[in-house]
């Protein structure tokens, strides 16, 4: 596992990709370090981090494009699939491999609080536990990129739709917004997901029962609840998207306050795709 | 657990390294590999022969934990490859049918991370990579970038990876796919260096290849093994027959009267105009039993009949056709038993037994071909009619 680990991390300062994105991350954040807090004067450092959030856009589809998908394109996942090592393993070194990748910028990151007190009063333990919510924040939609990845085979589809996914993330909170918070409305958009849902097991599986077990399952799970307590459903939609806005989860952190449950929230996404990652690759050897 | 023993020693055990017990995999609808079982014993050279599409490289990706099978099971040395992979894929070193390279490494970086992944330990490391390097003669591009090399470097470089570790088995998939003449030829010497302390697998669509270097063929057509025997064996139990090939000139009535008298002791006689020559100049073969020697009687036929023999030589039908002739034949198989299931499982809704029954009998036995092979539908691939002889002109 180790030996994926350093050949990863090595790839990544072989092609340009890693340093892309140390680079361009630490442009952004000196940039606005420039702008808030030297020339405005403004003593909080997670502010600007709570701009700067937006970057990750940008460049964590450019770091997990390749994680996955390059391999199975120029095909030496065979290589890795024959070596006595089990595929959560090799699928959990490219993510330690990543999050180093991103560990490095928010390292240097971390010195400019420091940098920052030469010239006034910082406040440290926001400074910092902003820093590690970012960290946090950074890891899990990296878990996310690399799920991306090990769909397909083409590195431009793995960016693009990460890049996609993680849009839909920052935008969520905004979407929640304009979704009625009614009772039905609630439910018609529920139907809508489970008829999504049900697409996408049918795709994958190509078995039309499972599919429709999957569809009426759903349904009456859903009229169920409808009819027996109506009033569950009152804002829920809004709320479950809400649970999914990465990006303002983070908000806590700059805010000044260090969230447990946030730190619970991003590690377990970071489990989550990690794991889901792992069975879209063993799946992959079934088909 | 891998430990590999000197080569005399392993004659003597016949220690079995590879269990394939029915092996079957469904790609969708499409049956891969059906119901497939052989074993691999230490110390060989076993070569995987089939057309291409009939499930080697499927076969190979499934003994190597590449793929996950239907159903089966594949046991390596004592290790189930679905059970305990990291076990068993420790005794395996496997060289995919594209060589799986990191184009921006070096062959030394390349080979060092794989020697780190194998879990080899650090002090053993060098000497192991050195060892591979020097035995596929990589040791002087082992800085270059691989993207820089040529093939022939680049399936070395594989077969160097495959070789790290010690494995007691290497498996190589077409490993002279696409390279030249002269590197082929390395290629194969190296495979057979390989052989003399590892058991070797490598599959080929190619025939000649497997008959140079393989001990022991196993040929899979539909992801079936229609054979499996030692290439000695395997020709002349399939090889009844010898063809006399003749060129010979004159009148073309009197040469068929001198063919008639000679198909009573032929199998079959095929006659056509040879071209390059001047008019009246026949190419003429004749199949006969391998015991028969036709060519005493061909001669003084001829003279009687006034014609010249030009030429004249006997060839014995080689492996080649051999292959040709089972792989055609179990396309025709193929197809009925496409039919006759379609048919079954029809019928089946009401006798369920009827298909136990039928797998039973046609299961592919462990040693040796189709019983039925039928010796009149003739080496050269072509039908011939209860006439023992046709113009293949009008």
């Amino acid at each position: 596992m180790y030996a994926i680990y350093k050949k990863e991390l090595k790839n990544y300062f072989i092609n340009m990709t890693g340093y892309i994105f140390i680079a361009f991350m630490l442009a952004i954040t000196g940039i606005f370090t420039t702008i808030i807090n030297l020339m405005s004067s403004y003593p909080s450092f997670e502010q600007v981090l709570a701009n700067i959030t937006i970057v990750f856009l940008l460049i964590v589809p450019i770091l997990t494009m390749r994680s996955i998908a390059e391999e199975r394109h120029s095909k030496t996942d065979q290589l890795l699939y024959s070596l006595p090592v089990s595929v959560s393993q090799i699928v959990i070194a490219k993510y330690l491999a990543m999050f180093t990748v991103l560990l490095i910028p928010t390292a240097i990151i971390s010195l400019y609080p420091l940098i920052l007190s030469i010239f006034g009063t910082v406040y440290f333990g926001t400074a910092y536990a902003s820093i590690f919510g970012f960290l946090l924040l950074g890891g899990a939609l990296l878990a996310v990129g690399m799920f991306m990845s090990s769909l397909t085979e083409s590195q431009v589809i793995a960016a693009v739709s990460s890049f996609g996914v993680i849009f839909a993330m920052y935008l969520m909170s905004t979407l929640a917004a304009i979704i009625p918070s009614s009772e039905i409305a609630s439910l018609i958009s529920f139907a809508v997901v489970l008829g999504i849902f049900v697409l996408i097991i049918y795709n994958l599986t190509k078995n039309a029962t499972i599919a429709g077990i999957t569809a009426a399952v759903g349904a009456f799970i859903l009229a169920g609840i409808y009819f027996i307590n109506s009033s569950v459903y009152g804002g829920l939609f809004s709320s479950v998207l809400n649970s999914l806005s990465v990006f303002d989860r983070y908000s806590t952190f700059t805010n000044g306050l260090f969230d447990l449950t946030s730190v619970v929230y991003y590690l377990s996404l970071i489990v989550l795709f990690v794991f889901c990652t792992i069975q879209s690759v063993e799946k992959r050897r079934w088909s | 657990m891998c430990r590999r023993f000197p080569l005399r020693e392993m004659r003597e055990e016949d220690i079995t390294l590879i269990e394939v017990k029915n092996l079957t995999k469904r790609y969708g609808d499409n049956l891969a590999v059906k119901d497939l079982s052989f074993t691999v014993e230490k110390g060989k050279i076993y070569g995987f022969l089939g057309p291409n599409g009939a499930g080697k490289s499927t076969t190979m990706n499934i003994i190597t934990g590449c793929l996950a099978a239907t159903s089966g099971t594949v046991i390596i040395n004592g290790h189930d490859i679905f059970e305990e992979p990291v076990e068993a894929k420790k005794c395996i070193g496997y060289l995919p049918e594209l060589p799986p390279l990191y184009m921006d490494m070096t062959p030394l970086e390349y080979l060092q991370f794989v020697a780190q992944a194998k879990g080899i330990a650090r002090d053993k490391r060098e000497y192991g990579i050195n060892y591979a390097m020097e035995k596929t003669q990589i040791t002087g591009v082992q800085n270059r970038l691989i993207k820089n090399l040529s093939k022939g470097y680049r399936q070395r470089v594989g077969i160097a990876q495959a070789m790290l570790g010690d494995p007691e088995i290497i498996i190589l998939d077409e490993p002279t796919v696409g390279l030249d003449p002269i590197q082929i030829i390395e290629i194969r010497d190296l495979i057979k260096s390989l052989a003399e302390d590892h058991t070797v697998i490598l599959s080929s669509h190619i025939l000649s290849e497997v008959s140079a270097v393989c001990n022991y063929v196993m040929i899979i057509a539909h992801g079936r093994l229609i054979a499996s025997d030692t290439i000695e064996n395997l020709s002349t139990y399939l090889v009844g027959s010898n063809v006399l090939h003749m060129t010979v000139r004159g009148d073309l009535g009197r040469i068929r009267m001198a063919i008639n008298t000679l198909a009573d002791h032929a199998k079959t006689i095929r006659y056509e105009e040879n071209t390059e020559e001047k008019t009246d100049t026949y190419n003429i073969d004749i199949e006969t039993d391998r015991s028969a020697d036709l060519r005493e009687l061909a001669f003084r036929t001829f003279v009687d009949e006034n014609c010249i023999i030009l030429k004249m030589f006997v060839e014995a039908i080689g492996l080649e056709d051999v292959f040709l002739k089972l792989t055609t034949e179990d396309d025709e198989d193929y197809r009925e038993e496409q039919e006759e299931e379609a048919l079954e499982q029809r019928e089946n809704a009401f006798a369920p037994d009827a298909l136990d029954e039928d797998d039973a009998s046609e299961g592919p036995s462990d040693s040796d071909i189709a019983p039925d092979s039928d010796a009149d539908k003739g080496g050269s691939g072509n039908d011939h009619d209860d006439d023992d002889y046709k113009p293949m002109f009008s």
